[in-house]
């Protein structure tokens, strides 16, 4: 079965990253995975996004065409693709404020506070949106992703990225308890 | 054993690269390609081998050649607008025969275009943007593991046959993380120029007329030859005359033509009894792959025939697979490049339908799964 994730914000967000470290995570648990992305030239600002696509089989188109899962860290981006999703839900930043056109599934998840206030660093908002969406989605063990992380996060900000992480599957779960 | 990784495209060509032998990079860093230069800066410093961050793209082909007469493997890597900047200097690498390594991760043109954006508009330029008539070779990746794969090949070519080879990818392929399982570095088969045994009597560029390779020398090492532009005889000096020319450009051809069945590379998917022909390359056709299949399963005979090898284009495998064809489809991220040498192949046994997109996004499969079923009406 083929699970299709898109992330979207802005740039700077670090939500390549976090795509990155969603399809090795899929990639350890002997899963297929592509990651793609899509971004513009500036280095800060600017709409982001990455893609991943996971599968039990061969990948042969690598980029999400109705994604299963949208998750939208700034207004811009909830309004632009939160209107192509059809089947998927939708988690994005509870500070975005709800769009009447926008009729998918949504998941509104305090991620940008949870970074700032409980965890006390914005930066990590990408990976406490990562634990969001891997524990919504279910698509792969929480053991197996805080590894990912730590192989990708940079040198010394493994502890602060796991709690991100722990925060982010928190998240998840109280969501799914409401839903 | 070596285990599977998420490795990105840039990723691989680097690594590729590195177990072909690179053991000098010389470039000017630009986006989609910029990976390639960083992990070679990082990287060959740790085998011997030398990373020079250039001025400018007119100056990194001239290094890389430079660093290839002395014997080394040299590779750049760049984008559009460097890769027009290096096109003089690559038509002198033709001439003189030198073999290096050019990866050119196309984006957005014409000019700078956008920037981080893919396209598919430098398939003519790889094989006609320096002036004269010139041997080359273009090879594209279709995934991450070819990125791997076809870099190896690159300098097992250029080594072989002394000739610039240039792999073409794309924005999608360069940037995109996928699974990938590497060889054992041990197994993978790799090429080196053929050199003289001694300085006595070398003449630089004498070989068989019909195609023959010289023996190359490294300089620094006791021989001494003459490296020109100009059209040259087999001493490496120049030579006005008719004859001289005739004799070296018709040899630097045959080079290519004479050996074109070893140099081809191409994969086919559902091809025995197709009626409607895809033809792409890169990225493209990972779209055109999903949509062949799609249009399989709802009964319609697609094929597809995806060049892993464009220049020299692949002529006798096309006109096979275009036989029973009621229409041959080009998509390509440019307005019809690789379609000028399918239209030329396929005459007209079959209509050539050309699908070009040129917006910098990726096409969706369905873009050209609506034309294999208007192909198939």
């Amino acid at each position: 079965m083929r699970t299709e994730f898109r992330l979207s914000g802005s740039g700077g967000q670090g939500l390549l990253l976090a795509g990155i470290v969603l399809a090795e995570a899929a990639i350890l648990e002997g899963k297929n995975a592509v990651q793609t992305q899509s971004y513009g030239p500036e280095a800060r600002g600017g709409a982001s996004k990455a893609e991943v696509v996971i599968s039990g089989e061969d990948i042969d188109y690598p980029k999400a065409m109705d994604p299963d899962f949208l998750l939208a860290l700034t207004a811009e981006a909830y309004r632009t693709y939160g209107k192509l999703m059809k089947k998927g839900l939708i988690i994005v930043d509870e500070s975005v404020p709800p769009s009447e056109d926008i009729i998918a599934r949504t998941a509104r998840v305090p991620i940008l506070k949870t970074a700032a206030k409980d965890i006390g660093k914005s930066v990590v908002a990408n990976i406490v949106a990562l634990g969001v969406l891997a524990g919504v989605s279910g698509i792969v063990e929480p053991g197996t992703l805080e590894a990912a992380v730590k192989n990708r996060v940079p040198k010394g900000t493994e502890e602060l990225n796991v709690a991100a992480l722990k925060k982010g599957f928190e998240l998840a779960t109280a969501f799914k308890a409401k839903a | 054993m070596p285990s599977a990784k998420l490795m990105q495209g840039n990723e691989a060509c680097t690594i590729g690269a590195l177990v072909a032998g690179l053991e000098f990079y010389a470039g000017y860093p630009i986006t989609p390609s910029t990976e390639i230069a960083e992990l070679c800066s990082e990287e060959l410093p740790k085998v011997g081998g030398k990373f020079v961050q250039m001025e400018d793209e007119i100056g990194s082909i001239a290094a890389i050649i430079g660093a290839s007469l002395t014997g080394k493997k040299s590779m750049t890597a760049t984008s559009g607008p460097g890769f027009s900047l290096m096109q003089e200097s690559l038509g002198y690498a033709s001439e003189t025969e030198v073999p290096v390594v050019i990866i050119n991760v196309q984006r957005m043109g014409p000019s700078t275009g956008m920037p981080t954006s893919p396209a598919q508009g430098d398939v003519m330029q790889a094989r006609w943007g320096t002036h004269g008539d010139h041997p080359v070779i273009a090879l594209a990746p279709g995934n991450v593991k070819e990125c791997f794969d076809l870099t190896v090949r690159a300098f097992n070519l250029a080594e072989e046959y002394r000739v610039p080879v240039i792999v073409l990818t794309d924005e999608v392929i360069g940037h995109m993380r996928e699974k990938v399982l590497l060889p054992d570095w041990e197994d993978v088969k790799v090429v080196d120029r053929a050199r003289p045994t001694a300085p006595g009597g070398y003449r630089p560029y004498e070989a068989d007329l019909d195609g023959g390779v010289p023996l190359m020398a490294p300089f620094g090492q006791g021989y001494r030859w003459h490296v020109t532009g100009l059209f040259h005889d087999e001493t490496g000096f120049p030579s006005g005359k008719a004859d001289v020319a005739d004799r070296l450009l018709r040899r630097l051809d045959r080079k290519i033509t004479k050996n074109e069945k070893v140099i081809r590379d191409y994969v086919t998917e559902s091809v025995e009894d197709c009626e409607i022909l895809v033809v792409s390359f890169g990225s493209s056709a990972m779209s055109a792959l999903s949509a062949v299949r799609r249009a399989r399963r709802e009964g319609v005979k697609a094929g597809m025939l995806r060049l892993k090898t464009i220049w020299p284009f692949p002529d006798e495998v096309l006109k096979d697979l275009s036989r029973n064809a009621k229409a041959v489809l080009v998509p390509e991220m440019n307005l019809g490049q690789l379609a000028y040498e399918v239209e030329r192949t396929v005459g007209c046994r079959a209509p050539v339908v050309r699908i070009g997109k040129v917006n910098g996004d990726l096409f969706r499969p369905d873009e050209i799964h609506d034309k294999i079923m208007e192909a198939a009406k």
